[in-house]
């Protein structure tokens, strides 16, 4: 009965979310202020559908129905209650639900949250995140229902790929769609301007704190990713330029770019077609990222199984949501003219040449990624493109970003010399040349470039601070009392550059990784990289779905043990496959990194690991996204908001004149 | 050959990638091991998704990672290799793939896409609206009355 509620529910969703934008569009059109009221209501009833049809799906995983096809497939009785929950999303029918989901949270929020906007203007927002959702939700009701019952129903579920029975994999779609999915307000907002024929400072104002937003979900959940990588898959890689990688990454670097540009036009009235461009392509590249890789088309270590049928759907819907978003764009985008005018170099400028370079590894990483099916298509030719391509293809576009991205903060706006602003960089150029001399003069020159950048980026966000307290040139006490005045925007941007630093310190940190596979019976030792490490036990234990092969394996330097390591190798008899689990000492400068290989005659494989600075990579990002948080919080986002304005329609012509950038 | 490998490919791939294989490697001084591990960076790992023959436990990976280092050590340069390889497995097995007609394109892009952005600026730049013309003589009067 509950999964037959859940499709009901999910049916409704999908003709609510029709009505939402056929009836929410229409009333814009015709400036139909009841229609145009309907709005919240809409998006909150949709919002109500799915998350009633998504507990009832997570409800037949828990209480392990496997007469509904999706839980016999994915899930099984034995499994901890909290991955048979996590399991409701952790296969392809249950994902899209998810997805959905997500969606109509944004739409309920925009909904909550949007009661300052003009009437159509919010109408046409939430009529156009309700035909996206319309067509995904009559995909996941159609081509993958996740409710179809099973008749007789097994005494057994399959059991979920135990890969991704970890907790970080658990909680990594979630944080991922509402990253992607968060993209939709934006897009949503660049379509309803596109309808409206205008772009403002307003509407810069209104689309950053949801870019920000999405871009803090999406930098953690590329992060978690990565991590679960790191640790999980065994052997120390934390980025593999797969095809489902890549996908993510890329609306990670448009949304960068976007976040950087709606800047500009919420400042200076500038770059208004490019950022609405940027929102339609940012989103269109979070669609690709969460459908393409289950089309078929890429394969990749990540992807799910996919049924052809399936891809050639979601190929369709891709195409109906991208090709007229993109046609509106080249009709409407003329009537956009620019306002502000800036030259080459000022801070706008150095936001555009951000903007191009972002844009450019997007393009490197994009074309890179669908080089193979296109090739395979073209010319029948089979053809890799790997870690090697795109590690010597982006590293050019990187340096000039990282230049760019501590020079960029020290210039005004409008107009800006370069000469004082580079004389204002002086001490962290030395520090940067100074670390990159002395890690070239030991190692070698991959690392040197990476640290310098690191250095460079760090010091240059501490500088940036530094200079809007005085620090140094008035009292100290009176810097710091000027800190509580610095805006939280400005803090959160300086927060924000440092940590893609400390994310560049840990990748080249990496580079001077060390490892060796040994293979040990219990009571041997070997010595690497400056410790002793000696396995003294392996021992079968049973776990709650799965038998564990545990190692004991202690590390120790001059005589004393720093780590006692336990990497096990998990056989699940269910599903019929090996996952091994690496076992990681970390103290945030170091990580020491074992993994189980293959136990037999009594001995097992050991892969030890020395990871130099491994954690900063994550803890980079992490420092990322809070920085985006912080600058979320800024009251400037807020207070500065057009006031709230009677619900009347605003005339034809536009009779409504927000309230212009306080900045 | 290239027409099969496709179906090799689906063969070789029902071998599982997590099969562990003894290491017989030949000793080779740290510097040959350095060159033997960054050619097999190079290389794909025929039967995995998306791995190095570095990073991949699969046989094949164990087989051609110890090709390379019999290689390395029997002092054939890494172009030699590689192109043992590629004559081998076709150019499917480069990570790095070759600049030739079909990939013109690929390797392009990296080129390309900063300099179309910096053109669209440079254009965008120039085309900017020009300064409002100069006031006439009635407008002047009337903005120093308005001014006053």
């Amino acid at each position: 009965m509950i999964p037959e509620l859940g499709n009901f529910a999910l049916a409704l969703a999908c003709c609510l979310a029709a009505a939402q934008a056929v009836l929410l569009l229409l009333g814009a059109e015709r400036r139909d202020a009841r229609l145009m009221a309907m709005a919240p209501g809409l998006a909150f009833g949709q919002l109500i559908a799915i998350a009633t049809s998504f507990a009832a799906l997570a409800w037949s995983n828990a209480i392990s129905d496997f007469s509904v096809q999706n839980v016999a497939a994915f899930s099984q009785s034995q499994a901890p209650l909290f991955y048979k929950l996590t399991g409701t999303w952790g296969n392809h029918d249950g994902s899209i639900l998810l997805w959905c989901l997500v969606l109509a949270i944004c739409g309920a929020t925009v909904g909550a949250f949007g009661a300052n906007l003009p009437a159509t203007l919010r109408a046409r927002v939430i009529g156009v995140m309700g035909a996206v959702a319309a067509g995904f939700l009559l995909f996941a009701l159609t081509a993958s229902n996740p409710f179809t019952r099973l008749s007789p129903p097994p005494m057994q579920g399959q059991g979920m790929n135990p890969l991704l029975q970890d907790p970080a994999l658990a909680i990594h779609p979630p944080i991922l769609y509402l990253g992607y999915v968060g993209f939709s307000v934006p897009f949503a907002f660049a379509i309803a301007a596109l309808l409206e024929r205008r772009v403002d400072a307003a509407w810069g104002r209104w689309v950053r704190p949801w870019a920000l937003t999405s871009w803090c979900f999406l930098t953690c959940g590329i992060a978690l990713g990565s991590w679960w990588a790191y640790y999980d898959l065994g052997w120390g890689g934390f980025w593999f330029w797969d095809p489902v990688e890549n996908s993510s990454l890329l609306p990670w670097l448009t949304g960068t770019a976007l976040l950087h540009s709606a800047i500009v036009v919420e400042k200076r009235e500038s770059l208004k077609v490019w950022s609405v461009l940027l929102a339609i392509v940012t989103f269109s590249l979070s669609l690709s990222g969460t459908f393409l890789t289950r089309s078929g088309i890429l394969n990749s270590v990540h992807a799910f199984a996919v049924a052809p049928t399936r891809g050639l759907f979601i190929l369709a819907l891709l195409g109906l949501v991208i090709v007229p978003s993109l046609l509106l764009f080249a009709f409407r985008a003329p009537i956009l003219a620019p306002a502000g005018l800036f030259a080459p170099v000022s801070r706008e400028g150095a936001i555009v040449l951000n903007n191009i370079l972002l844009c450019s590894i997007a393009a490197v990483v994009f074309t890179g990624t669908l080089y193979p099916p296109f090739a395979a298509l073209v010319a029948g030719e089979q053809l890799s493109v790997g870690a090697p391509f795109f590690n010597s293809t982006v590293l050019p576009l990187a340096i000039p970003l990282v230049l760019a991205m501590s020079l960029g903060p020290t210039l005004s706006w409008k107009r800006a010399a370069l000469f004082p602003a580079l004389l204002r960089l002086w001490w962290v150029a030395l520090a940067a040349a100074a670390v990159g001399i002395i890690v070239a003069l030991g190692w070698h020159g991959l690392a040197a470039l990476g640290f310098a950048g690191s250095t460079w980026l760090i010091l240059g966000a501490i500088r940036d601070i530094a200079a809007r307290v005085r620090l140094f040139r008035l009292p100290l006490s009176e810097s710091l009392s000027r800190l509580a005045g610095v805006p939280l925007g400005a803090i959160g941007a300086a927060i924000a550059h440092a940590g893609l630093g400390v994310t560049i310190a840990g990748i080249s940190g990496m580079t001077f990784a060390a490892q060796r596979v040994v293979f040990l019976h219990p009571g041997q030792a070997t010595d690497f990289a400056g410790y002793h490490w000696a396995l003294t036990a392996l021992d079968h234990v049973p776990g709650p779905d799965f038998n564990a092969e545990v190692a004991t394996l202690p590390a120790s330097r001059d005589g004393r043990i720093v780590a006692v390591l336990h990497p096990a190798d998990h056989t699940f008899p269910v599903q019929g496959t090996d996952v091994t689990d690496t076992a990681i000492r970390t103290n945030l400068v170091v990580d020491l990194y074992t993994a189980l290989g293959a136990v037999h005659d009594g001995g097992a494989e050991v892969r030890l690991r020395y990871d130099p600075l491994a954690p900063w990579i994550w803890l980079g990002a992490l420092v990322m996204a809070a920085g985006g948080g912080l600058s979320l919080a800024d009251r400037r986002l807020r207070v500065g908001a057009p006031a709230r304005r009677p619900s009347l329609p605003s005339p034809p012509g536009g009779g409504r004149r927000p309230a212009r950038a306080a900045g | 050959m290239r027409r099969l490998l496709p179906l090799l490919l689906i063969l070789l791939s029902a071998l599982p990638c997590s099969a562990a294989t003894p290491i017989l490697t030949p000793a080779l001084t740290p510097a040959e091991e350095a060159r033997a591990t960054a050619i097999g960076s190079q290389l794909r790992c025929l039967v995995c998704q998306n791995e190095s023959v570095e990073e991949s436990s699969a046989t094949l990976a164990a087989n051609i990672r110890q090709i390379i280092r019999e290689q390395v050590a029997a002092g054939r340069t890494n172009h030699q290799i590689m192109q043992w390889m590629t004559a081998r497995y076709g150019d499917f097995i480069r990570l790095d793939p070759p600049f030739n007609r079909l990939t013109l394109l690929l390797w392009a892009v990296p080129v390309l896409a900063p300099a179309l952005g910096l053109g669209i600026a440079f254009a965008a730049s120039r085309q900017r609206r020009p300064p409002p013309a100069p006031l006439t003589e009635a407008e002047k009067s009337r903005l120093a009355a308005l001014l006053e």
